[in-house]
Parts: C-alpha cells; structure tokens; sequence
C-alpha cells in the first residue's frame, strides 16, 4: 500500500518545531539510577550467597542472604518513592501485563522479595546453633559439596538460596528491557547491549559485595575466592558490554561524550577497571602468585579497595546510562535524523 | 435515573451504537491559529494552566503538549515559503503553517502497552484513556510514547493526556476541540470515514497546486499501526514538532527479552564458573 508521505529528498540537517524536543524526557529522578544500581547489586549478592552455601562456606551465606535482603529493601523503597502517587504503589499488583516490563519486573521483583526475606530468615535461624556456625567458620571456603548442615532451617535455608539464586539473572536483567522498551533513542537503539551491561553490573557489584562480607583474617583469599571471581568477571562484561553498546549506537552514544553522561560514563568505566584490576591482584596474591609471603593484610587491603571501586563504578554506570538516555530524549535530532533516514530508503523504490 | 435510562452499559453509548472506531481528521490547510480548540480543551476537561509563558518565537506560547495542553496549535513561519515553495507563500514569499496537535490515539499505542498498573486502557471507542484513579503515577508512559504527549501532572504525581472527550463521547457529543474549531480544521467522526475524507482532501489540494500537502498518520502499516487521529500537513512532520516515521517500541519486545534472556544466561554462567574454581584449577 503506497504511503500517502510524497517521498522527498532529506534535508541536510534535522529540522524541528523551534529546536523543542520531540519527546518527554524520563521524568524519573536519583531514585531510579539508583535501584538499577541497587536491584543488580541484590541478584548479584544472591548468586554469591547461593554460591557459598553451595561450596560449604556458611558464614559467607548466611551474610550474602542479609546482603540481599539489604539491598532488595533499599530497592523497594526507592521504587516507591519515585512514584508519583507513592500511596498507591500496590496498584502495580492490581494486573499482570506481559507488554509492560515494568509490570514483569514488578512480579520478579515481588517473588525475589520474598525469597530474599525467607532466605535471610532462614539462615538466621539455621545460624543461631552455635556449632554449626564454629564448624562453618573453621571449614572457610573450602569443602566442595560438603553437606550445609542439618535441620529445618538449614535445608529451608537451601532452599531459598536456590530460589533467590534462581531469580537473580531475571531481576538483574529485566531493567535492561524496561529501559529499551521506551522511545528514548540511547536506550531504545542499545537494546541488544543493555541488560548485557547490566548483568556485568550486578556480578561486578554482588561479587565486590560478597569480597568485603567474606572477611579478613587468616587466608582471607580464599574465603573470598569465590565472590572475587565472579566480580572480576563481571567487571569485564560491564566494561565491556558497556563499550560495545556505545560504539554501536553509533550517533546516538554521542550523549555518553557530553555533559553530565560523559562524566559519569568515563568515572564508570575508570573504577570498574582499577577495581578489576585490584580484586585480580589481591586474588593472585592470594594464590601465592607472588610467593607465599605476600598474602595476608595486603592481599586485603586490595580487596576492599578493590571491591570499593568496583561498587562505584556500577553505580557510576546506571546513572551514566540513565542520563545518555535523558540527554537524548532531549535533543530531537537524535528523533529525526535516525527516522528520517530510515524512512527515506522505503519510500524511494515506490 | 435518567442517566440510566439515557445510555450507560459500556458499549453502546448515545448515537454510537456499532461501537466502530472513533477519531480525529486534523486538516492543517485550513487551521487559523485561533487557539480555540486548546481553550475549549481546557474548559471542558478543567485542565490546570500551564503557566502564563511567552516563548518568543511565535505567535504560540503553549509550546507543547503535556499535562495540562492536551491540544497545542503549532505556529510556523516559513520566510522562504518553506518545502512547498512559492505555492503556499503569501506576500513576499512568507508561508504560515498552523497546526493543532493532540494525542494520536495509536493503533499500537506504546503507553497503554506499558502501563503497568492497566490505567491507561482503550475505550470502547477505540481511544486511549487513563483512568485517573488507578494511575499511581511511576512514570514509564512518558518515554514510551514516540510524540511525547503523556507527560506528569507537577505537583499531583499521575500522567494527563487527551481522553478524546471520553465522557462527551459517550454522551454522543462531538469532543470539545471539534466543537469549537470554528474551520473544520478539527474533524470527529467514525476514522474509516474520516481517512477517506482525508485522501479525497489530498487529492483536492493536489489538484488545486498545492503539492506539499500529505497525510500523516493514515497508514495502518506505519510503526504504531496508524493514528487514531491523523493529520492533513503541508510540510515534513518534524517541522511541525512530529516524528518522521514514529514506532511503538513494544513491537521489538521479543527481541528485547531474548537479549535479557541471554545476559541472564552470561550471568549464571559466570556464577558457575565463579563457584567452582577448584575443578579447574586442579584440571590444569
């Protein structure tokens, strides 16, 4: 069916109605880069949670679960408190709606809440036997597979781990969906590389969570073996899927080299790196890389800056992706231009 | 119970009994800029003020539709008689475009799809409303839609847009702006009708040498399967504060979710591999 849009040549230059945007900008404020921040921060905690009650390490599961709880707390609250009727918040709960990710991502987010709190419950009862928790903390990291302990609350405890753990890559990456599934162009045209940036984010970030709740002490490498991995891990993919994405969206990653974004952006990817960098380094001492003397306080000492930077940075991140995107709602030649060329290649066979 | 009596249960309300698909015909040739249809806007729907503004750029000073302008009359002035060349220009080869922009009441509407809470929902009429009791205000219909309608009320947290005049509707009233616009720039009536009127109105004004008129929005195959109300321009979208080739972005949500499915993927992989660390250290 020929369109009824006489084809014509395409102007040089975008035009628009007095240099006005085309669209609404995000009206979201700081609490939304936050939960991006704060919700990848809870998946990523859970994995290391379920991850050390798997490899046997209970003190380490027992404070992911807390950590998980903490952060899914945080979350909720912020998701509140950005609404614009905060009193109604249930009313999200009122549909399932399979078109709106928001709607999805609420139910995920519900179904992790509970499994967080039920878990970190859980553990907290399982914990309050004493010889349990001296055997857990004499064992560490190591025991592959060793048995978590017996009685209803561990196994409930395990239980919840697995379903936590099992929630987690969906609520670490849903985000990525809900922010492509709008008409903001940074966002819409990085839908491929978004919830790959944040996935890295939540292991980058749940991995340096899990690296300071591990603790110090005697051998502290090796009861934070585990969690470091995953953050070294997931600082790579952050970085990188942070880079691909930017480079692909091509005109329209302009906003990440302007203003407020380009800040942020460049902060983000510097401490995710230096993190990266550190938690490697503290994890090859920890092997004995560099002999076996050097483990012990520096090997920490690199940990916690390490898990530090690492923090910030995926922070960092949110809020660089959250205001490429507000910057490029804000400009209508990233609407037009785009559009218009998309539009003249159809019409130019008819 | 008059009102009872009158027409209430849902569907066949007042004169529009076959429920068919109600809309705009927005003809810009014809619009004089008189404004009248944003004041009957407000006065009927009790829409806030939006603020006593002078821009300084045209002879409009509403800017933009938003929460409190739900039509908003777009003012252009073309020194060089703009893309349609002289053909449009007045005196001394001066063109004016005015035209009245309103929510596009899409086929594929990206707010209503969005909407998490079911607020925003489609009318018997095929219009797209929101019900103001239910909305709660989180904000994901503004970036959604691709023409930046559906904005947040400032200090009252939910989103606003134009209802079609839900309730004049159902009342078999024409909406208000329609009522008022004194040209017949504004055209309500059933869209089937409506965009053959549109195209005979193209073809006239082709015929009558003014070329750089087309439709815009009249196409069922366009990104948000056609407008509920559509427009008559005499120039390219954007000049008028229009997207060229706007999409509902929900479309693409397939690919969305395997992107995230994927991810999800990379991440319980890394998990895994962070986890069992001793296998392969020793399988070295």
């Amino acid at each position: 069916m020929p369109r009824a849009e006489r084809s014509m040549v395409p102007d040089a230059t975008p035009t628009s109605y007095y240099g006005h945007p085309i669209l609404k900008a995000p009206v979201w404020k700081w609490p939304i880069p936050t939960y991006l921040f704060t919700g990848g921060l809870a998946a990523g905690t859970a994995l290391v949670g379920a991850g050390a009650h798997a490899g046997g390490n209970r003190l380490l599961a027992r404070r992911a679960s807390l950590g998980t709880l903490g952060a899914v707390a945080v979350s909720g609250g912020l998701l509140v408190k950005d609404l614009g009727r905060p009193s109604r918040f249930h009313h999200m709960l009122r549909v399932v709606k399979p078109t709106s990710p928001m709607s999805v991502g609420t139910w995920i987010f519900s179904a992790f809440s509970a499994a967080a709190g039920a878990t970190a419950g859980a553990e907290l009862l399982a914990g309050r036997g004493k010889r349990s928790r001296r055997g857990a903390r004499a064992l560490g990291g190591a025991g592959l597979g060793r048995p978590a302990g017996r009685g209803l609350w561990p196994a409930l405890a395990g239980a919840g781990h697995l379903a936590t753990a099992g929630l987690a890559p969906a609520l670490a990456t849903y985000t990525g969906v809900l922010l492509a599934d709008t008409a903001v162009p940074a966002w819409h045209g990085a839908r491929h590389e978004l919830p790959f940036v944040f996935a890295g984010g939540a292991a980058a970030s749940g991995g340096a969570l899990g690296v300071l709740l591990a603790g110090g002490g005697p051998g502290p490498s090796e009861r934070g073996a585990r969690p470091r991995r995953l953050a070294v891990a997931g600082s790579i993919l952050e970085v990188g899927a942070g880079q691909v994405m930017r480079r692909r969206l091509g005109e329209l990653g302009e906003p990440y080299h302007q203003g407020v974004a380009a800040i942020l952006s460049r902060g983000s990817h510097v401490a995710t790196l230096v993190g990266g960098a550190a938690l490697a380094g503290a994890g090859a001492f920890g092997a004995g890389v560099f002999g076996a003397g050097t483990t012990g306080r520096g090997a920490r000492r690199l940990d916690v800056a390490g898990s530090a930077f690492i923090l910030a940075g995926a922070a960092l991140e949110r809020f660089a992706v959250f205001h490429a995107g507000r910057q490029s709602a804000s400009d209508p030649k990233y609407v037009v231009g785009p559009q218009r060329r998309r539009l003249v290649p159809s019409a130019a066979p008819a | 119970m008059t009102l009872l009596a009158g027409g209430s249960g849902g569907g066949g309300a007042g004169g529009y009994g076959s429920q068919e698909r109600m809309g705009f015909f927005t003809d810009t040739s014809v619009c004089i800029g008189c404004k009248a249809c944003e004041v009957a806007c407000k006065e009927w729907n009790d829409v806030p003020a939006d603020g006593l503004n002078f821009l300084g750029t045209s002879y409009d000073n509403t800017g933009a539709l938003g929460a409190d302008t739900w039509r908003h009359v777009a003012f252009i002035e073309q020194p060089d008689g703009g893309a349609g060349g002289a053909e449009g220009a007045g005196v001394g080869g001066m063109r004016w475009l005015m035209s009245s922009d309103v929510c596009k009441h899409c086929t594929s509407a990206a707010c209503l799809e969005v909407c998490p809470t079911g607020a925003l929902f489609r009318t018997e009429f095929g219009t797209v409303v929101v019900q103001e009791d239910i909305c709660n205000g989180c904000g994901y219909c503004v970036p959604a839609c691709p023409f930046g309608v559906i904005d947040q009320r400032e200090g009252d947290g939910r989103v606003w847009k134009c209802t079609l005049c839900y309730d004049r509707l159902r009342g078999a009233q024409k909406p208000a702006c329609a009522q008022a616009c004194p040209t017949e720039s504004i055209v309500f009536g059933p869209l089937d009708q409506l965009r053959e009127q549109a195209r005979g109105r193209v073809e006239d004004l082709h015929t009558a040498g003014c070329d750089s008129a087309r439709l815009y929005g009249a196409d069922p195959a366009d990104g948000v399967g056609g407008f509920g109300a559509f427009f008559l321009l005499l120039d390219e979208p954007e000049t008028y504060g229009l997207p060229p080739d706007p999409v509902s972005t929900t479309r693409d949500l397939g690919a969305m979710w395997k992107a995230a499915a994927a991810a999800a993927g990379s991440l319980v992989a890394m998990a895994a591999l962070a986890a069992f660390p001793g296998r392969r250290r020793r399988g070295r």
